[in-house]
């Protein structure tokens, strides 16, 4: 314990401040991923049916899907956050706290998610496609055999992918209050010079990543066949 | 059972308009198997994707068992392509589906009672014999068992028509053999008339009744198989016959100007089709001696064709040239089909 205050004394010292961290840092996680996988993916099979090579091919809807898509991916996230107050506060009354940092988040990782997932669907083969038009299959009916069931490994990958991504801008959201690993970071680490503090995160962090790795990785070795 | 009336496809691309299909018309009856050849590019594809509307025709009528599916109704279409099986040159089976689900598949589809979907994905797994795979997925099996799957996934349904979309041309020699076997024998045992799409001769050879050959969107020729490949009419359909026999390397043996085939004065290249109704006779000793001229044969090939036996010949007549003519004509009496390929000439 010794060795450990003199090497890290402000970790030592502000110990109490690391489970609230991890915890609000894991609830914007999961609740960020639910929320953008669940708005993300009829995005998603919304894109890829409206393709002019795609099943219920219709121009108007695709190239405004396509376009929003991009627009909201091209802001950079960290202004994103201002620009999304308007909003915020219609829902919340308030631009402030770990509520208040959903908005971003989820706007800026909703197309991020439908882009992965739609390259997700895009990889299975346009010959299963037809086969299954020659079957006699609706488009519901391929929707849900075909598009979301086919290629799972691929979705898993995008997720994966995706959820590592919003990991770092959960980090960015600590300057609105959100709380968090990153807030951590910045407010102690930096603001305050305490080095330890942002090693430890960054530990934490990295732990945290390798997790969600570990776990997309045996998914993806699960579903595939 | 199918009919295309004046059907014509044209894709928009990049480089302008493509006419894939050029006013077709066919008619494939009832229990047969029909075989559209054609080079890659002919539009054979396309024209077999016109036939269930994967490709909706610009212009036309397709007729299936009597309907006119370019009037059909969405519901109308989707019912009218259950009944029509199809199977492809890549398989196309579900990868995160096991074997027997991909065979249940149609049949779920139409949410048959669940006896009965075993029943039949059992009786398909026997007759294409993999009844031990069945809950492997495709990626662990072989690419001729994936199209034994594919077949009973498409035969599930009893439909009234089998499509086959070059549906051995990712298949070796062996595997070809015995995927032809088996669509012969679902015809023959089932009635379900077959439409097969190749640019391999031999297939059409093998299994076919009537065959149209396709040439730049157009079928330039059309009828059952032994008149069309014993006399085609068609520089096209010659081109075809010729991959699929020796006859080409005559042609190739005159371009390297190869000893025997430089031809003294009173010497032709003469090539022999005939068919079964004149094999019997001993044609080449009798105008031999009848017309005293020396033949001397380069190659010759016997190929069956659907049952019937289509031999070649290519042979060189040293005779006086009076005499060679008339040796010629009497071969043309007895039905044989005579072509000079090269005449010898004073150099």
């Amino acid at each position: 314990m010794d060795i450990l205050s003199s090497w890290m004394p402000n970790v030592i010292k502000n110990a109490a401040l690391f489970p609230d961290a991890i915890m609000d840092t894991l609830i914007m996680l999961v609740v960020t991923g639910v929320v953008s996988f669940v708005i993300g993916l009829p995005l998603a099979v919304l894109v890829v049916i409206t393709k002019p090579d795609g099943i219920l091919p219709n121009k108007p809807v695709f190239w405004v899907l396509d376009k929003i898509i991009n627009l909201f991916r091209a802001i950079p996230f960290v202004i994103l956050i201002p620009m999304t107050f308007v909003l915020t506060r219609m829902i919340f009354h308030t631009t402030v706290g770990i509520k208040c940092a959903f908005v971003p988040l989820i706007i800026g990782t909703v197309p991020f998610v439908a882009r992965q997932l739609e390259s997700a669907m895009e990889e299975i083969p346009e010959g299963i496609i037809e086969a299954s038009v020659s079957m006699g299959m609706s488009p519901w009916q391929i929707i849900g055999n075909v598009y979301l069931k086919q290629n799972i490994p691929g979705m898993v990958r995008g997720m994966t992918i995706t959820l590592i991504a919003t990991i770092g801008q959960i980090a960015v959201v600590g300057i609105i209050g959100a709380g968090g690993l990153g807030d951590l970071a910045i407010r102690f680490g930096w603001q305050r010079q305490m080095g330890d503090i942002t090693l430890v995160v960054l530990v934490l962090l990295l732990i945290i990543i390798s997790i969600i790795q570990a776990f997309g990785d045996w998914l993806v070795k699960k579903t595939t066949h | 059972m199918i009919q295309l009336e004046h059907v014509t496809k044209t894709f928009k691309t990049k480089d302008g308009i493509v006419h894939a299909v050029k006013d077709v018309s066919l008619n494939i009856k009832k229990g047969q198997i029909y075989g559209i050849i054609g080079f890659s590019g002919a539009g054979k594809s396309t024209l077999v994707r016109c036939m269930n509307l994967l490709e909706r025709p610009d212009d036309g009528k397709v007729i299936f068992d009597g309907e006119n599916l370019m009037e059909a109704s969405p519901s109308e279409l989707r019912k009218a392509r259950a009944k029509m099986g199809m199977i492809f040159q890549h398989f196309n089976l579900l990868p995160a589906m096991t074997i027997y689900d991909n065979i249940a598949l149609p049949l779920r589809l139409e949410k048959a009672p669940k006896e009965e979907i075993d029943r039949k994905v059992m009786e398909l797994l026997t007759l294409i014999d993999l009844v031990e795979r069945k809950d492997s997925y495709p990626s662990q099996l072989s690419g001729g068992q994936k199209q034994r799957v594919a077949i009973a996934r498409a035969l599930v349904n009893d439909p009234k028509v089998l499509l086959c979309d070059e549906a051995t041309s990712a298949l070796d020699p062996q595997t070809t053999q015995n995927i032809l076997k088996l669509i012969a024998k679902i015809n023959r045992e089932r009635g379900i008339t077959v439409v097969v799409i190749t640019h391999e001769m031999f297939v059409v050879k093998e299994i076919c009744d009537e065959v149209a050959v396709m040439d730049s969107g157009r079928v330039v020729e059309q009828g059952d198989i032994v008149p069309v490949f014993t006399n085609p009419v068609q520089e096209m359909t010659r081109n075809f016959i010729a991959t699929a026999s020796n006859e080409n390397k005559v042609n190739e043996l005159i371009k390297m100007n190869h000893p025997i085939t430089q031809l003294k004065e009173n010497q032709q290249l003469v090539r022999l089709r005939y068919d079964s109704t004149n094999t019997e006779d001993a044609m080449i000793s009798r105008i031999s001696r009848l017309y005293s001229i020396d033949c001397s044969i380069i190659s010759g090939s016997v190929e069956i064709w659907k049952e019937s036996p289509v031999g070649q010949l290519v042979t060189v007549f040293t005779g006086e040239e009076e005499q060679i003519r008339l040796a010629i004509d009497e071969l043309k009496r007895n039905n044989i089909k005579v072509e000079v390929i090269k005449r010898g000439h004073i150099e």
